[in-house]
């Protein structure tokens, strides 16, 4: 029996904009099995940020049942939702996110701030975590002085600190060049293939999508090809 | 790093902004800590049960003369130990800025009213037998670098002698040292008798009585009784404690409270609207890094507290350099107001007021961007940053 991380059943996400009601996603189901590398492509609009937010627990669906890891997210509460999403979910994002004030290393312990860890535990754990993503000698600079490569690492070393099961990234190589683009999407594959982490990845880059074991397309908030 | 790094890290993310913020609050919490200390020297510990001092004075305006004979009646009230005169001279030794205090007063009287003003016996007997004789407490005389011999001048403004002559030339012949503890009044004393012969009008009239009674705790009665003696007649008085005499003293330019109040108000109203904006200000800035803590993790209620802290430290921090500000002022202040408010400090009470209204001023100016903090959305907030 396949061992599902992701469980999504008929879920329906409807935006309201003034009269309009605009549906996003429809009746949408999918499995996402763990250790999966999963790339979510399709053309704009067609919801895969939405079904990443969902996946992620930044957002409830408007139907339908999301599981992960055993726990059905839909119904958490939004204060539970923020404490599993701690506990269970790292994120990439596009433009990497990070908080400019801090240095590399303070930007990868934030989550650490919201477990039981000491101080000195919280600072290992980052420094282990910048390692892992190869900038351990540039955990004292802050965003600005780092490449933007070398913040999209520190983002996924933030994503990585507290040890997620899953890891969502929405568009990670977006701003970034193809040889960076290729070095990102190789730190993604090496945490798949050698950390267990299940990754989903929303890309509108074939070449991105090719890094992944799976590609799902979406169409119009429809589920339209899997490609193995 | 740690919650309270990062509340300092978001604090100072913008630092000339941060830093001008905080030199504004400062100077309002310095301003507060020394106009406070003053209301407080002005009006504090007035009570009249405990008080063992009381002073009688003209009810409508200290200016107004009363007449000595006032004191006879006012020693057979029962309660009453002993009572003595004072007045104001006024005028001025040498240039308009050296001023001091001056009484006129029967100094055996006087000083066994104050027994905590210690001067040689013979000293007291010089000052009680030569009618010229004056006396100064320590501070004054090392002040103005006098000795025991010297003449001193003082040109009135109020009383001119008969004649219309204005100086007078005191012979110093004693002077009185504060028992430990106390503060040096900074007040030249000089012979009634000899004041009250050789001025030009007002004889056998004083400016206020000084009343010893047998109970503080009878002090608000006996002011009444003492009050009553003297109603409806064309001398009637007002008795209080010395605390709210000095009080009432100063407040012939105005209500010092109220006007030190007031202007209080107006600075913590301007400072209210000026955190409030740089709070708002940096809260917008910051809304895709507070999309991304709570994408994080960070419940609402933590989004809550750091938001609500960032503000209550930068006022608490404020606070704490203005009032030590004002702490460190104290000693350079303090001796020029000596003449009004011998106790000038910076109270416990003052600071504890100070840090209660810096933080009740982090929570106002933090509240709104906190609750936008909280009511983000975090979809939303990352589709706009």
């Amino acid at each position: 029996m396949t061992d599902n991380l992701v469980k999504v059943q008929q879920v329906t996400k409807t935006y309201t904009r003034g009269k309009e009601k605009i549906e996003v996603l429809r009746n949408l189901s999918m499995e996402v099995p763990r250790g999966d590398f999963l790339a979510l492509m399709g053309p704009s609009g067609s919801g895969k940020t939405t079904l990443l937010n969902l996946l992620g627990g930044l957002d409830h669906p408007t139907s339908g049942s999301i599981t992960v890891d055993g726990e059905r997210i839909d119904t958490l509460s939004e204060r539970n939702l923020a404490k599993w999403r701690a506990q269970h979910v790292g994120f990439v994002f596009q433009f990497y996110n990070l908080l400019p004030v801090l240095t590399a290393q303070r930007n990868v312990e934030l989550p650490l701030l919201l477990t039981n860890l000491s101080r000195a535990d919280r600072a290992k754990h980052a420094e282990t975590a910048l390692h892992i993503v190869g900038l351990a000698d540039r955990a004292k600079h802050k965003p600005s002085e780092l490449s933007g490569g070398q913040q999209q690492r520190v983002a996924i070393a933030r994503a990585l600190v507290s040890d997620p099961a899953l890891l969502v990234c929405d568009e990670p190589t977006g701003d970034l060049d193809r040889t960076t683009a290729d070095e990102i999407l190789s730190l993604l594959q090496l945490l798949n293939r050698e950390h267990h982490k299940t990754i989903i990845m929303v890309t509108h880059d074939p070449k991105a999508a090719e890094h992944a074991q799976h590609i799902v397309h979406l169409d119009k908030g429809v589920l339209v090809e899997q490609v193995a | 790093m740690s919650y309270l790094g990062l509340l300092w890290t978001g604090l100072f993310r913008r630092q000339t902004r941060t830093i001008l913020t905080l030199a504004s609050i400062t100077v309002a919490f310095l301003l507060f800590a020394l106009l406070r200390s003053i209301v407080v020297g002005l009006t504090g510990g007035v009570n009249a049960d405990g008080a063992d001092r009381l002073i009688t004075s003209p009810r409508y305006s200290i200016v107004d003369p009363i007449p000595i004979s006032h004191l006879n009646r006012i020693v057979t009230l029962p309660g009453v130990l002993a009572a003595t005169h004072a007045d104001w001279f006024g005028g001025r030794y040498k240039e308009p800025a050296n001023f001091f205090p001056k009484y006129p007063v029967n100094p055996r009287d006087y000083f066994a009213m104050y027994p905590e003003y210690r001067m040689p016996k013979a000293q007291l007997d010089a000052f009680e037998r030569i009618r010229t004789g004056a006396v100064a407490s320590r501070a004054l005389a090392v002040k103005y670098n006098w000795k025991i011999g010297d003449q001193i001048p003082i040109e009135a403004d109020i009383w001119p002698k008969k004649g219309g002559e204005r100086l007078w030339v005191f012979d110093l012949v004693g002077i009185y040292d504060i028992a430990p503890g106390g503060t040096d009044p900074k007040v030249f004393l000089l012979n009634y008798n000899y004041f009250d012969e050789a001025r030009q009008f007002a004889q056998g009239s004083v400016g206020w009585f000084i009343v010893r009674v047998a109970q503080p705790k009878e002090s608000a009665e006996i002011s009444r009784s003492i009050d009553k003696l003297f109603a409806n007649s064309s001398d009637e008085t007002k008795t209080s404690t010395e605390q709210e005499f000095q009080a009432s003293f100063v407040n012939q330019l105005g209500d010092i409270g109220l006007i030190m109040t007031s202007i209080l108000g107006a600075v913590f109203f301007t400072i209210l609207l000026l955190t409030g904006n740089t709070m708002a200000q940096s809260f917008r800035e910051r809304i895709p890094e507070i999309a991304v803590l709570k994408t994080l993790g960070f419940s609402n209620p933590a989004i809550l507290s750091l938001i609500l802290g960032e503000a209550v430290l930068l006022c608490v921090l404020a606070c704490a350099i203005g009032v030590g500000g004002a702490w460190l002022l104290t000693p350079v202040i303090g001796p020029a107001l000596t003449n009004i408010l011998p106790s000038f400090g910076i109270a416990p009470a003052t600071m504890a007021a100070g840090f209660a209204i810096a933080i009740l001023l982090g929570l106002v100016t933090g509240f709104f961007p906190a609750m936008q903090g909280m009511r983000l959305t975090i979809v939303e907030a990352l589709r706009r940053g």
